[in-house]
């Protein structure tokens, strides 16, 4: 099989478990729906204060369901004992990676989607303008934060307290990723064009790409065992 | 060999710490501003403890030596306190000239950015059990932290500062005056040399603790 052919077979395998199990996505659906209750009831009522502090909030909310849901990468592995299984498949590791990375954009980017919907119709936002700039600041923000995510979710997947050293490890490295969709997205709400934030995507973009390289370096390391 | 380090390390740091109170001078911040002689050397030492760091993570990568992971995680340990004590030391000097113990002025913020992620990197290494697993593991955390260094700074640095501009690093050179700078020198000298003598020292208790456990 192709390179890219094995990265695909892993999509449709993770795919075809989430489609008949429904674990994963169905929980991080209502939690997002919590979420914003969450929000809500801790910012209050006031309109104004929360348009102010919406970027922010919006991207809190992001990268807790990224949390919970990156951290799960190789749980169906691990819980069915099918860690062998990735170990034996052949050819390079790296496209079990890639693989467990696009499965995790397609997950985070439709919850998202959904979340920022979410927003829409219970804040009130209006996106019609923001809409395009936002597209590729979200894209980048969720490339960056699923490209880390993966990678240290092999890492913490055979660790004691995982769940705890999971999102210890990613926030501080993630640091870069979050200002820069924060600013962008503050700066994008309130009207401006995407060339504005340029210095922003652009590091977004720098982000990315040496996030994806290192971690297709050096996940062959992490899968060893 | 170790023992000459250790005396070279108390030589150049009393005399660094008598230079800062005899040859620098006293400048408009009064006495508080000598704390820089230690602020400083002590950030400055744990950016090296960070590089020797990723450079050792790679070297065991390639060559699965067990020994360059000693030196990655003596370094992150050592490194984790220097940087520490870095903003405890700029903590102490910010209150009286800022009026702040901590401000999230943009040179603080990627400091302790590097404090957490590397306490994080001593953490990972504290949960793994199997040497050989926690070695490779780590020297994959470690190069993508050192990576994620610029990028920390660049995105941190777009925010306003309110950080009196670097001293010693910067476009142009040092503009200074000769009796700070020596000063200066001579205390980062001491500071890099007892980072050197910290990591020899743990080095060497790492490897009596891998011999000792078969």
């Amino acid at each position: 099989m192709s390179y890219a052919r094995r990265a695909l077979a892993v999509v449709w395998k993770d795919l075809a478990v989430e489609r008949r199990s429904k674990e994963t996505l169905n929980a991080l659906v209502f939690f997002s729906l919590l979420l914003l209750f969450v929000f809500q009831f801790t910012l209050g009522a006031d309109r104004e204060r929360l348009a102010a502090v919406l970027p922010g909030v919006l991207w809190l909310g992001f990268v807790l369901s990224a949390l919970l849901a990156l951290g799960r990468t190789f749980l169906v592995e691990r819980e069915h004992d099918c860690w062998e299984g990735l170990l034996l498949a052949p050819g390079d590791k790296s496209a079990i990676y890639l693989g467990k990375l696009l499965g995790n954009l397609l997950l985070m980017l439709l919850v998202e989607a959904l979340v920022l919907g979410l927003f829409v119709v219970f804040f009130d936002i209006d996106l019609s303008r923001a809409l395009p700039g936002l597209l590729v600041v979200v894209l980048l923000g969720t490339l960056g934060l699923a490209a880390v995510g993966t990678l240290f979710a092999a890492m913490t997947a055979n660790v004691r307290a995982r769940e705890l050293l999971f999102p210890v490890l990613l926030l501080p490295v993630q640091v870069p990723v979050l200002l820069a969709t924060v600013k962008a997205t503050e700066a994008l709400l309130l009207g401006e064009p995407l060339g504005a934030v340029a210095h922003w995507v652009k590091l977004l973009v720098a982000a990315d790409a040496v996030y994806v390289v290192v971690s297709l370096l050096t996940f062959d390391v992490v899968l060893e065992g | 060999m170790v023992k000459t380090l250790g005396w070279l390390t108390a030589l150049a740091l009393v005399v660094g710490l008598l230079m800062a109170f005899v040859v620098a001078p006293q400048v408009t911040q009064g006495n508080v501003q000598r704390i820089m002689y230690v602020h400083v050397p002590l950030i400055l030492a744990s950016y090296v403890a960070f590089v020797v760091l990723a450079i050792a993570s790679i070297l065991y990568l390639v060559r699965r030596d067990p020994a360059a992971d000693r030196l990655a995680h003596a370094s992150g340990e050592v490194g984790v306190v220097f940087v520490g004590l870095g903003i405890a030391t700029g903590s102490i000097w910010g209150k009286p000239t800022w009026g702040t113990w901590w401000t999230w002025d943009a040179r603080l913020t990627s400091v302790a950015i590097l404090f957490v992620m590397y306490l994080g990197y001593l953490l990972l290494r504290g949960t793994i059990d199997d040497p050989e697993r926690a070695a490779r593991y780590c020297a994959v955390l470690g190069i993508v932290a050192a990576l994620d260094i610029p990028l920390v700074h660049f995105s941190v640095y777009w925010w306003r500062t309110l950080h009196q501009p670097p001293s010693l690093m910067k476009p142009g050179g040092f503009t200074g005056s000769a009796s700070i700078l020596w000063p200066l020198l001579v205390n980062l000298l001491g500071f890099v040399l007892l980072y050197a003598y910290f990591v020899a020292r743990r080095v060497r208790l790492l490897r009596a603790e891998a011999e000792a456990v078969p």
